[in-house]
């Protein structure tokens, strides 16, 4: 086509990038807006509650939202990558019953935990495989292993939970004890933060899932196999649910089949409050968790203000609400 | 003829911006005739169409429809005029039935709240039958491409329209498909519908249409009645323009060794059996129309797409290309046509689009070495001079030009033996086109292979050393510098092969 009728789009492509420049500065104003909002909520809180500002609150929270936090992590790269999984919660409980299972059987815990994990990276590969080799959306296949999962833990633990009282403590550690009072679990969960925040920003491989959920076909023009990459994230996002799981399990000594339930909506709220974006090609590690703290500290807030529990669900809802349309307000000035 | 036309317009213009996309242009169509309007890619043949499909508002100029003014405020209004349109791309619904897809405008503007299917079939398959047998409960999905164009014809056919345009639609179509459709256009003809007839191709304009208009850049040129005119007089109407020296000096003395050697090439739909011969210090450019296979062709060199046969060779040894990776690895890349949808990461930094191509040339340990990527980033932007507040900032904030010579830098990055480009300045402004132009040609004089896939005619014939012109999925033929002419070209890729017995060729279609 010749120039003539191209310039005017041109134009628009300029005007956009203008507007995109700001946004960019918006988005990491919004980890800068997150720390802010948390800590003015807490200042808020302190005047409001004598048991916020204790040692064993704030515990509770970290310890709470520590190892959804593993979670989040996986669920921030898959989002990036522009997948999704709705089975995480499942996948956690998966996990769990499995290792449990196997630990009533006889074998040593830490041998069942690493099954328990590599069983749910099975999971993600499945659903890697309906994902890229059947061309299934993220969405409809994690929404089926959402419901399959949860029936196999039923099935496994014929419903009742497992209870798994004689793990031994060098394994019920990982869960419950502290290293000079800080739990381990709040441990486990920063080096997995670290860990991977520094891989997505540094390592080449992870470099692929930004170019893959960027623009997808560009990347394949680069000669990036944008299905491997889907494949693998899928399977780490499924793993590292899986590694939450034994914690879990470490932390309540039990495995109950109905564990995690609703769990993915919490942790995709995070994600998305935190920036990543559902149309992938954008999000942090620091943001998701940024993203996970506001909703802990508002559920503890909501829980020491005695507000009823339907409320807090509401709640709740709406900030994802207003996370989501920040998100779409955003990609709708994109395109 | 004292009859008023049908459909007149007087002094029509259209500006996007500071652009002329129209410029004081008239069009008449009498009744009941099938009226042919030709000009290159960007001469102005669509945006007149969606002015009269009320897509778009003229800036200027008036649209008389039966001898009386007219404005047509939206494609609602066009269909109560009885203006219809079928595009060149099928715009229907898939997964609909085709009473619901041939219904549809129709539909929208009823008012009764529940559909009478019953009587939707029943219609929708009287308005079918007058084209062609086709059971109207079928969904659109499971038609072919050239029923899928008659499901479009017959959609216009229910606005009960008088005037029908139609934007080449034989594109999608196979010869004998396409015999049909004529059929079933004249057969509009004698029910008194006066249809517009876009299309390149010469030998269908001779055999159908009782007269021809022409537009170049935006302007009208002629109209002429058929028998009044060859298909070389078309054709030089439709690229006479001036070529102004904007292009690089071309090769002189004779090309090296061969670079590239593509044989026997074929996929499962689209071309077969191409040949292709590159070799060092010469561009090669690749021309014919849109949808003719030329970047079809390019892709399956370098494993984009799959081949069904033929070889690929590089410095004269055979390479086993399964997918662009092996491609980039034998030094061939290829740089798409659509730059912001698969040639650049728009939201990322110009650094991390530049390296994204070979990353791990920018690797140590399995991590980024952020120092090696901006050192390779700030090397290819400063040679090929991308104005950018930063190699830092997102693709997203330059302009056409600087992201189409940062989508090049890309391909650099990997020192590629052969680069082919697909419509490289597309959507690019004069001066940046004239950088890439330059550019291109140091490159070929460096010794790398240039394969320049274009629309632009006179890009085609300012640049390129050697043309080939694909038509229908064959090489069509080849113009070495000195036969290389527009209308030559246009020749090639129209399938109008000499001045002398195009007459004879069109009469043979029919």
């Amino acid at each position: 086509m010749s120039p003539r009728e191209e310039t005017p789009m041109h134009a628009e492509i300029n005007a956009g990038s203008a507007r995109r420049m700001n946004f960019a500065r918006l988005a990491s104003m919004r980890e800068a807006g997150l720390i802010v909002i948390i800590l003015a909520l807490c200042v808020a809180m302190t005047f409001a509650s004598p048991h916020f500002l204790t040692w064993g609150n704030l515990r509770a929270m970290m310890m709470g939202f520590s190892i959804e936090g593993i979670v989040v992590v996986g669920m921030t790269i898959l989002l990036i990558v522009g997948g999704i999984d709705l089975s995480v919660g499942s996948v956690v409980c998966f996990s769990m019953v499995i290792s449990g299972a196997l630990f009533l059987a006889g074998l040593d815990p830490w041998t069942a935990s690493l099954i328990g994990i590599a069983a749910s990276a099975l999971i993600g590969a499945i659903m890697g495989f309906f994902v890229t080799a059947v061309g299934l959306s993220h969405f409809i296949t994690s929404l089926a292993a959402m419901v399959i999962v949860r029936g196999l833990c039923l099935i496994i633990t014929k419903g009742t939970p497992l209870s798994l009282f004689s793990l031994p403590d060098s394994f019920k550690a990982i869960g419950q004890g502290s290293f000079h009072n800080i739990p381990y679990v709040i441990l486990i969960f920063l080096v997995v933060v670290v860990v991977f925040d520094l891989l997505l920003r540094r390592a080449t491989a992870f470099r692929k899932v930004f170019y893959t959920g960027s623009n997808q076909k560009a990347a394949q023009f680069s000669g990036i196999k944008t299905n491997q990459v889907k494949f693998w994230v899928t399977v780490l996002c499924s793993g590292l649910a899986g590694f939450a799981g034994v914690i879990y399990m470490a932390r309540f000594g039990a495995a109950t089949p109905t564990f995690g339930a609703g769990m993915e909506l919490n942790i995709i709220a995070a994600a998305v409050i935190g920036g990543a974006s559902l149309n992938g090609g954008s999000g942090t590690i620091f943001g998701a968790i940024l993203g996970m703290a506001l909703l802990s500290v508002v559920t503890s807030s909501l829980i020491l203000l005695d507000v009823s529990v339907y409320w807090q669900e509401m709640i709740k809802g709406c900030i994802l609400l207003a996370a989501v349309s920040i998100d779409h307000f955003l990609h709708r000035k994109k395109s | 003829m004292t009859q008023a036309p049908i459909l007149e317009i007087r002094g029509v213009s259209k500006t996007f911006g500071p652009v002329k996309a129209l410029s004081d242009v008239r069009f008449e169509l009498r009744r009941g005739e099938i009226h042919a309007l030709c000009g290159e890619n960007g001469a102005g043949k669509s945006t007149l169409m969606n002015i009269l499909a009320g897509v778009l508002q003229p800036s200027e100029g008036e649209i008389l429809l039966d001898g009386e003014r007219v404005t047509i405020a939206s494609p609602a209004a066009a269909q109560r005029l009885g203006i219809g349109l079928v595009h060149q791309e099928i715009a229907l619904c898939p997964d609909a039935t085709v009473a619901e897809n041939i219904y549809m405008a129709a539909i929208n503007t009823r008012r009764a709240p529940l559909m009478n299917f019953q009587k939707l079939y029943v219609e929708a398959q009287k308005v079918m039958d007058q084209l062609a047998p086709i059971p109207v409960r079928t969904k659109v999905a499971d038609l072919s491409i050239s029923n899928q164009q008659l499901v479009e014809i017959a959609k216009a056919l229910t606005l009960d329209c008088k005037v029908l345009m139609l934007d080449e639609p034989t594109a999608a179509l196979t010869e004998s498909e396409a015999q049909r459709l004529f059929s079933i256009v004249r057969g509009l003809q004698q029910r008194g519908i006066s249809v517009v007839y876009i299309s390149h191709r010469m030998a269908e304009i001779f055999s159908l249409c009782d007269r021809v208009t022409v537009f170049r850049d935006g302007q009208y040129v002629a109209t002429d009645r058929i028998a009044d005119v060859s298909p070389d007089d078309v054709v030089r109407k439709m690229v006479g323009r001036e070529i102004t020296q904007l292009y690089p000096d071309k090769l002189t003395g004779a090309p090296g060794r061969a670079l590239l050697s593509v044989k026997g090439l074929s996929d499962s739909d689209c071309f077969s059996n191409v040949d292709l011969e590159l070799r060092t210090g010469e561009i090669l450019g690749i021309g014919g129309l849109i949808g003719a296979g030329r970047s079809e062709i390019a892709q399956t060199i370098c494993g984009l797409r799959p081949a069904t046969a033929g070889q690929v060779e590089i410095d004269g040894k055979p390479k086993r290309i399964r997918n662009y990776s092996d491609a980039v690895k034998a030094g061939l890349v290829y740089l798409s046509e659509d730059r912001k949808a698969s040639g650049v990461f728009l939201d990322m930094p110009i650094s991390a689009n530049i390296s994204a191509l070979d990353l791990k040339k920018v690797t140590s340990l399995g991590m980024l070495n952020r120092r090696a990527e901006d050192r390779q980033a700030n090397e290819l932007t400063k040679r090929l001079g991308v104005r950018m507040s930063g190699i830092g900032a997102a693709v997203s904030t330059l302009s056409g030009g600087n992201q189409q010579k940062v989508a090049i830098a890309k391909q650099l990055s990997v020192d590629p033996r052969v680069i082919l480009m697909d419509e490289p300045t597309r959507g690019i402004d004069v001066g940046a086109k004239v950088e890439i132009h330059r550019l291109l040609r140091q490159l070929a004089s460096n010794g790398v292979g240039i394969v320049v896939i274009s629309s632009e005619l006179p890009e085609l014939i300012g640049l390129c050393d050697r043309v080939m012109v694909v038509r229908e999925g064959r090489i069509a033929g080849e113009l070495s510098a000195d036969a290389l002419g527009e209308e030559a070209i246009m020749r090639l890729a129209s399938g109008v092969q000499d001045p002398s017995n195009s007459k004879q060729q069109a009469a043979h279609v029919a």
